[in-house]
């Protein structure tokens, strides 16, 4: 079962680690990856840049409007997520917990993938090259 | 991250909030830093203990506000502390008050007290000796060395500063649209100084941090005001420049120049943020100085070589700028960036009218210098060089300088294609 946990945290504060202590995350994060890695179990994951640097499309009276900013104003933002290949819930969870030790202030949300289309620009490729 | 760290970067990264809500409370700088102080304080007690609370700016601005309350009773004798179980219960107090303090709130708040440090009535240095205690918590002693004097100094000037903005009489109700468009523009000058005085000077790290810093509160202020295209444009002007940062100094702290920077070392994620928040600005059609400053930085970030450089776009851009906000400087980019699309005599020429203005500017006498140089003009190219090392701000700028008279010295012709362009490395 294919799950995407969507890491959140509070910008502010997470814009105010020091390079050290963002750095100190991101190695804890790797461990935690590399064995997913070594199990078979992560799919693509990925880090956001900061919500200031985002456009947001919302449809108002048939009309598409280009807005600046997030899709929603919350304390804490989508700063990245992982695809995560496990049997159940309870694994998920389990994986979650070590995430959530590694990065000690980010909260996540395990959400069950429905369609999953991988990075097709490869295929994309073969196709126009056939 | 060990616990005491990531309490840390709450509090840092909730100061602007809460010390502006607290400003606006108390209309005072020091007893709004003071209820700030004891509230962080508290926060170092109870946040281990309980875990983060779900606004920590909304924790500080509360637990401040009634620590300071409390100071001010206790020492009328109208009333005594509360005892700490009273703090205790903030979780359930927390919630209202966060629903109140929504982010137009904190907006007007966060652009008071940036808009109180970068007050128009102090001069620059004080500006950013302001913002760095206050709105970032710098401590004095942090701040003396990135400006390299001592504590005792840099504390005199924090407090010269404080009583100025004193008896300034800052308006405390919210302002209006036009009120509030004047004071963006003053805080990304503000901002902009704090930024330049990390970027200009050396590569200690106390400086290195004033850059960080000045991305931090532009980060914010963008986050704050998400669609004004000169914030937009200003935060990519120093995402871009401060990518390049450990590219800038050799292992010897000699500045690099940009053409012979490892481009391989530049922070490509701080680009990437800068080239996003371009593309966003460029949308709303308003072009500004930071704007087309930090397009200029975008067309040199994106040149996978050196000589990749789309010099006509940036020769362009410059003659935009100069328009925007004329100034000799401007143009002395802009013939830089013209000896590479048209030669060194059309940019000398562009040069020429600016000598009164620029006479005791270093990188005018350097690019004066290389342009001659260029003509094959050595004696006056010398003089101009000696000159420029007479007028360096720093060792690494007359290093700099000396290597292009050696190398006058030793072979012209391999000087020739270096010119020290006014482009910052």
């Amino acid at each position: 079962m294919l799950y995407a946990l969507l890491c959140y945290n509070d910008e502010d504060m997470v814009y105010s680690w020091t390079q050290e202590e963002d750095a100190a995350v991101m190695t804890k994060i790797g461990v935690v990856k590399d064995r997913l890695v070594r199990e078979g179990k992560l799919g693509p994951s990925l880090r956001l840049l900061p919500t200031t640097s985002a456009t947001t499309v919302r449809k108002s009276g048939g009309e598409q409007l280009v807005i600046d900013g997030p899709y929603a104003e919350t304390k804490e933002q989508l700063l990245g997520f992982y695809i995560i290949d496990v049997a159940n819930l309870e694994e998920a969870l389990a994986i979650t917990r070590q995430l959530g030790e590694a990065n000690p202030t980010s909260n996540y949300e395990i959400r069950p993938v429905g369609l999953y289309f991988g990075d097709e620009r490869e295929t994309a490729e073969t196709t126009a090259s056939a | 991250m060990t616990d005491p760290a990531w309490i840390n970067a709450a509090l840092v990264g909730a100061r602007p909030q809460a010390v502006g809500a607290l400003l606006r409370y108390f209309r005072d700088l020091d007893i709004a830093e003071e209820a700030f102080q004891e509230a962080s304080l508290r926060a170092l007690k109870s946040w281990p203990r309980n875990g983060p609370p779900r606004d920590p700016a909304a924790w500080l601005i509360l637990v401040g506000r009634n620590a300071a309350l409390d100071g001010v009773r206790k020492r009328s004798r109208e009333a005594d502390l509360p005892d700490e179980a009273a703090l205790s219960d903030l979780e359930d107090v927390e919630t209202p008050l966060a629903e109140r303090l929504d982010g137009s709130h904190y907006r007007d708040d966060v652009l008071r007290l940036l808009f109180v440090c970068g007050h128009p009535e102090l001069p620059a240095t004080q500006q950013i000796a302001l913002a760095l205690r206050i709105v970032s918590g710098l401590s004095v002693k942090q701040i003396a060395r990135a400006f390299l004097v001592g504590e005792a100094a840099m504390e005199q000037r924090i407090t010269r500063a404080k009583a100025r903005i004193a008896k300034a009489e800052v308006p405390f109700e919210a302002p209006g649209p036009a009120e509030r468009s004047e004071r963006l523009g003053s805080v990304a000058a503000m901002l902009y100084l704090v930024f330049n005085e990390g970027y200009s000077a050396g590569d200690g790290e106390a400086r290195a941090q004033l850059c960080g810093e000045a991305i931090r509160l532009a980060r914010l202020l963008l986050r704050l005001f998400p669609t004004e295209p000169e914030i937009m444009g200003l935060t990519a002007l120093m995402l871009v420049q401060h990518a390049r940062a450990p590219a800038r100094y050799d292992a010897e702290g000699q500045i690099v120049l940009l053409e012979d920077q490892d481009r391989g070392l530049w922070d490509r994620k701080l680009i990437a943020e800068g080239l996003a928040l371009i593309d966003k600005a460029i949308r709303h059609g308003a072009p500004g100085a930071y704007q087309v400053q930090a397009a200029i930085a975008a067309l040199h970030a994106r040149a996978p070589r050196f000589e990749d450089t789309d010099w006509f776009g940036i020769e362009r851009l410059y003659a935009s700028l100069e328009r925007i906000q004329p100034s000799p400087v401007v143009t002395l980019n802009r013939a830089a960036a013209l000896a590479k699309v048209a030669g060194p005599a059309e940019a000398l020429a562009m040069i020429e009218p600016l000598a009164d203005r620029l006479e005791n500017y270093f990188h005018f006498h350097g690019a004066r210098g290389a342009l001659l140089l260029q003509l094959g003009r050595e004696a006056e190219a010398r003089t101009c060089f000696d000159r420029a090392i007479a007028q360096a701000n720093t060792a690494a700028e007359a290093n700099h300088i000396r290597q292009h008279l050696d190398r006058l010295t030793q072979d012209c012709a391999r000087a020739m294609s270096a010119p020290p362009v006014a482009t910052r490395p």
